[in-house]
């Protein structure tokens, strides 16, 4: 139909936008549907605890079949080393609720918030505060990092690296895993513009 | 947590004692393996899971059949798409 032909008017525009509306939602939905979610997380902390959310969000997208990208940057960058040794620190973490992992049941019941000036004074606090909260979280069944990244990687959760936090922090490529590709913020922005999904962690 | 065939034409997974994202994370590995209009029976103890699996079918477009729970353990059926 040529555009001069078009009805502007009357009973006949009223069929041919019914017509277009239907048409419209039809096509709306079919590109839906061959639409592939994506997500673009940017994961910034080197924590024990923090690390977490990066690999919990990155996995289980790509378990819903989302197309999923993770930037490590600054202090995430310890996620992507070969040997993890990511630490909890109760250090400025007021809220953090620790139960006893173990022990007697009324033991285990009790609220423990962390004492923020027992840390800075007793060496090897961390290390317990670390050990407290991988044996809580293995009690509830919740996976360890290692794993959450290995089933990420399996997933086909893709890793980049920001390369100018490696060099400030002076890490060599080697030093993480190989499935890493490094960039900078000129790659992760696009990526964000056309993701559905951008976090930051 | 192994996948295995019993006689009633479905696939297992025991996904008991395990916390999010784990039951949705195995449930994916074992849809994989299976072929299309295949059964696959999920078990899981983690309270997010009956939530979870149904967004996952969603997500996938596979089946959830049936999805029930008793006494703190959830059991779903999938067909797989």
């Amino acid at each position: 139909m040529n555009m001069a032909d078009m009805p502007t008017e009357g009973p006949e525009l009223d069929k041919l936008n019914e017509w277009f509306e239907k048409k419209f939602e039809e096509e709306m939905k079919k590109k839906e549907a061959a639409h592939t979610p994506s997500m673009a997380i940017i994961a910034t902390r080197g924590t024990l605890d923090w690390a977490y959310p990066p690999f919990i969000l990155g996995s289980t997208g790509a378990a819903l079949g989302w197309d999923v990208k993770i930037f490590f940057t600054f202090y995430g960058l310890l996620m992507l080393q070969k040997k993890m040794n990511l630490k909890v620190s109760p250090l400025g973490n007021p809220a953090m609720p620790m139960k006893m992992p173990m022990g007697p049941e009324w033991l285990q019941k009790m609220n423990m918030p962390m004492p923020n000036v027992i840390p800075s004074i007793m060496p090897g606090f961390e290390t317990t505060a670390t050990a407290l909260m991988k044996k809580t979280f293995k009690n509830k069944g919740v996976a360890t990092i290692e794993e959450l990244r290995e089933l990420s990687l399996e997933a086909d959760v893709e890793f980049i690296a920001c390369q100018m936090t490696v060099d400030v922090f002076g890490f060599e490529h080697s030093d993480f895993i190989d499935e890493v590709s490094y960039a900078g913020a000129a790659s992760f922005l696009p990526v964000a513009q056309k993701a559905d999904v951008t976090l930051f962690t | 947590m192994s996948v295995s065939n019993n006689n009633l034409d479905y696939v297992e997974l025991d996904a008991s004692g395990l916390s999010c994202p784990l039951p949705v994370l195995k449930t994916r590995k074992a849809v994989r393996q299976l072929a299309s209009g295949e059964l696959l029976r999920v078990r899981a103890t983690d309270h997010g899971s009956a939530k979870d699996i149904e967004s996952f079918c969603n997500q996938t477009g596979n089946d959830l059949v049936s999805s029930k729970e008793e006494a703190g353990t959830y059991e779903f059926v999938i067909r797989i798409r």
